[in-house]
C-alpha cells in the first residue's frame, strides 16, 4: 500500500467519521434548536405557563381582533393540525397579516393564552410581483 | 492535476485568466444590478426591499462555496500534497469571509423591515455566523503557519473539519422551525416569480467569477512572495 492510499483512506475515513457525527449530533439537537413551537407542538411539549417561549404559524383569517384599548390585539395561529390563541400589545410588523406566518416572542398564561411581548412576520420562500397576487399565492399552510 | 504542481505553469495560464475573470463578473454584476434595481417590479409582500435579493444570495453562495473549495483543497493537499493546494485554499479564505459577512449584513438589513428584527438567533443566522468565525480561525492560523504561501497540516485539518457546518448551514431551515424561510430555488423550480428571479443569475454568475479573480490574484501574489524570498535568500548567501 502506497502511503498516498493509506493518507486517501484516513482523510476518507475521517470525513465519514466527522459528517456521521456531526448528523448525530444535528439530529438529537432537533427539537432544542427549534427557533420557535408550533401550535400542535404546544400540546405535546410540557411548556409551563410563564415560561419564555417562542410560538409560529400562520395567523388564521379573520382571526385578527382589536381591543378597545386600540393597541392590544388578539388573534389565532395555526399550524394546520392545532390552534392557539395569542394576545399582543404593542406594534406588529408591516409583514403581519392574516393567512401570512408570524413569530411570537412570549409566554402561555394560564388559561392556554399565548401573551406575546414582541411579534416577528415569518416570509415565505416566494417571491412575485403584486399583480400576480391571488393568481399564484395561496397561503394555506406554513411555508415549510 | 499534477501537471500544474509546477507554479510557473500555473501563472502562464492564471496571468491571462485574472483580468477575463475580473472584468467579465464586473460587467455581469453591473448588468444584474442595475437589472435588479430599476427594471424588476417589487414583491407584492416586501416591496422594494425585495432587491437586496440580488447581492444576499450571491454573498451566501461565495460564503458557503468558498469553504467547500477550502475543504477540497484541503483534502487535496493532505492526500496528495499538492503544492498549490496550501496557497490556493489561503487565498479563499479572506474573499470567502467577506462574502459570508456580507451575507450576514445584506440579511440582517432585510430582516430589520421584513421580520420586523435585525438579528435572532435561529438556526439559518448562527449557522452562517458560526461559519464566519471559522473563516476568522482558518485565516488566522494559517497566518501562523510556518509554511511559506502554503498553509499548515493542521490548518488543513482544520479547513476538513470546518466543511461540516456547510451542510448544517443548507438544511438549517429545513431541519428545524426556523424565522428564515425555506430554499425558494430547488431542483423542483424556483418559487421566486421569474420576473423577479433573472437579474439573480447574472450576479450570482458575476460575483463568483469576481471570487475568481481574486482568489488567482491572491495566489499569484503569494508565489510571487515565495519567489522574492528565495531570491534574497540566495542573495545573501552567496
Amino acid at each position: 500500500m502506497k502511503p498516498k492510499h493509506q493518507r486517501l483512506g484516513l482523510a476518507v475515513a475521517g470525513l465519514f467519521a466527522m459528517v456521521g457525527s456531526g448528523l448525530l449530533a444535528m439530529t438529537a439537537l432537533k427539537d432544542q434548536a427549534a427557533y420557535f413551537y408550533a401550535p400542535a407542538d404546544l400540546k405535546t411539549a410540557s411548556v409551563k405557563p410563564g415560561e419564555a417561549i417562542r410560538l409560529g404559524g400562520m395567523v388564521v383569517a379573520n382571526s385578527i381582533k382589536r381591543d378597545p384599548d386600540g393597541v392590544t390585539i388578539r388573534f389565532q395561529v395555526s399550524d394546520g393540525k392545532a390552534t392557539t390563541n395569542v394576545r399582543f400589545t404593542g406594534i406588529v410588523p408591516d409583514l403581519f397579516k392574516e393567512n401570512s406566518g408570524m413569530v411570537g416572542e412570549g409566554s402561555l398564561s394560564s388559561d392556554g393564552t399565548f401573551v406575546a411581548d414582541n411579534i416577528l412576520a415569518k416570509h415565505d420562500e416566494r417571491y412575485m410581483p403584486p399583480q400576480l397576487e391571488g393568481k399564484m399565492h395561496k397561503t394555506e399552510t406554513m411555508a415549510q | 492535476m499534477h501537471a500544474y504542481a509546477n507554479p510557473a505553469r500555473f501563472l502562464k495560464i492564471a496571468r491571462p485568466l485574472t483580468p477575463i475573470l475580473g472584468w467579465g463578473g464586473a460587467a455581469l454584476v453591473l448588468i444584474g444590478v442595475y437589472a435588479g434595481l430599476f427594471m424588476t417590479p417589487p414583491d407584492y409582500l416586501q416591496g422594494e426591499s425585495v432587491r437586496i435579493l440580488y447581492i444576499h444570495v450571491p454573498a451566501a453562495w461565495l460564503g458557503m462555496g468558498g469553504w467547500t473549495g477550502i475543504a477540497i483543497a484541503s483534502i487535496i493537499q493532505l492526500v496528495w500534497r499538492h503544492p498549490l493546494a496550501g496557497v490556493s485554499a489561503r487565498a479563499i479564505a479572506v474573499p470567502g469571509a467577506l462574502f459570508t459577512a456580507l451575507c450576514l449584513v445584506t440579511g440582517s438589513i432585510w430582516g430589520r423591515p421584513t421580520w420586523g428584527t435585525w438579528w435572532e438567533w435561529d438556526g439559518r443566522m448562527t449557522s452562517m455566523l458560526v461559519l464566519l468565525f471559522l473563516y476568522f480561525g482558518y485565516i488566522a492560523l494559517a497566518n501562523s503557519s510556518e509554511e511559506k504561501g502554503s498553509v499548515s497540516r493542521v490548518t488543513a485539518i482544520f479547513g476538513l473539519v470546518g466543511a461540516v457546518n456547510i451542510p448544517i448551514i443548507n438544511r438549517s431551515v429545513v431541519w428545524w422551525n426556523s424565522l428564515h424561510q425555506g430554499p425558494s430555488i430547488t431542483l423542483k423550480g424556483s418559487s421566486i416569480s421569474s420576473e423577479l428571479l433573472w437579474p439573480l443569475g447574472f450576479t450570482v454568475m458575476g460575483f463568483t467569477l469576481l471570487f475568481g479573480a481574486i482568489v488567482l490574484m491572491r495566489m499569484r501574489a503569494q508565489l510571487a512572495e515565495i519567489r522574492t524570498e528565495a531570491r534574497m535568500r540566495r542573495m545573501a548567501s552567496e
